[in-house]
């Protein structure tokens, strides 16, 4: 099993969050992240965009006016 | 206030229960709205989608069949109406020569005939500590011109899983796409947006 480079982990990040690296990608993906602060970090990186676009607070809602026409509908049928 | 199972919900909006229409009404719509915004031009046009979107779920109540959740099948009536409307493409798959090659700058790694070949040649800068308050508005800013860069079929991924939340197997059955597609285009987009706050994150220390 050959080593993992940098340069390939970095595009192995979203398989590996999502459990989805076979079981030797994995075990030479979870091997380099212990050995590599630059990829640690980047990996936290990902991880924290992520988190950081759940956070992002809606900027629309429906207007009351669509929401009385949709009701209206409903209660039509 | 949680939502009632989807059994009773379903059974309640064939009955006609108003109640029922407008808790999931509320509960959905901004949502689908941001789903709706990924694929289409301006705001008003997110909402008419949407509308037609619920008009749509009114008409088609009969027709759910409960093979999947029901505000799944309300965000896939919501995507396709959101198709139709949307100026760019109807597939989702990741487009040969766009969607594939390196998410990272390749000039960033070692070359082959360096020693430590495909090791980064600088290390990530860390970032500052996100808590910050001063920085956060900034932040969901940049995070939102992010999202505003990417092709559609990334934004709507990225929208989906990292913005609603929504899992893997979801979003596929949303968007009707393999788990490995919808991985590459997540894939791409975080990578982008990442890359976008990095350049933030880099100029704020330039200018301290």
């Amino acid at each position: 099993m050959t080593e993992m480079n940098c340069n390939e982990f970095v595009e192995l990040v979203t398989d590996f969050l999502d459990g989805a690296l076979d079981e030797d990608d994995q075990t030479r993906f979870v091997d380099h992240l212990s050995l590599c602060d630059g990829c640690s970090t980047y990996l936290d990186q990902i991880r924290e965009t992520s988190d950081a676009l759940a956070d992002l607070p809606a900027v629309q809602t429906l207007p009351d006016e669509a929401r009385e026409h949709l009701l209206a509908a409903f209660r039509k049928t | 206030m949680p939502l009632p199972p989807d059994d009773e919900l379903v059974i309640r909006l064939r009955d006609g229960d108003d109640t029922a229409f407008a808790l999931v009404l509320d509960a959905w719509s901004e949502g689908m709205l941001r789903l709706a915004r990924s694929f289409v031009a301006d705001a008003d046009t997110a909402a008419e989608v949407v509308q037609e979107t619920w008009l749509a779920v009114i008409r088609g109540l009969g027709r759910f069949e409960g093979r999947s959740a029901l505000k799944t099948w309300v965000y896939r009536i919501c995507v396709n109406q959101a198709k139709r409307r949307g100026v760019a493409e109807s597939r989702f798959e990741p487009v040969p020569g766009v969607d594939d090659g390196p998410t990272v700058d390749p000039a960033r790694f070692r070359s082959d005939d360096e020693e430590w070949a495909g090791h980064w040649r600088s290390l990530p800068a860390p970032w500052p500590d996100p808590e910050q308050q001063a920085l956060a508005g900034e932040i969901r800013a940049r995070l939102a011109a992010a999202l505003a860069r990417l092709p559609e079929r990334q934004r709507v991924v990225i929208t989906l899983r990292d913005v609603e939340g929504y899992g893997s197997d979801e979003v596929c059955e949303m968007l009707e796409i393999t788990a490995a597609n919808q991985r590459v285009l997540l894939h791409r987009a975080r990578a982008f947006v990442r890359a976008e706050l990095e350049t933030y994150y880099a100029g704020k220390e330039v200018r301290a």
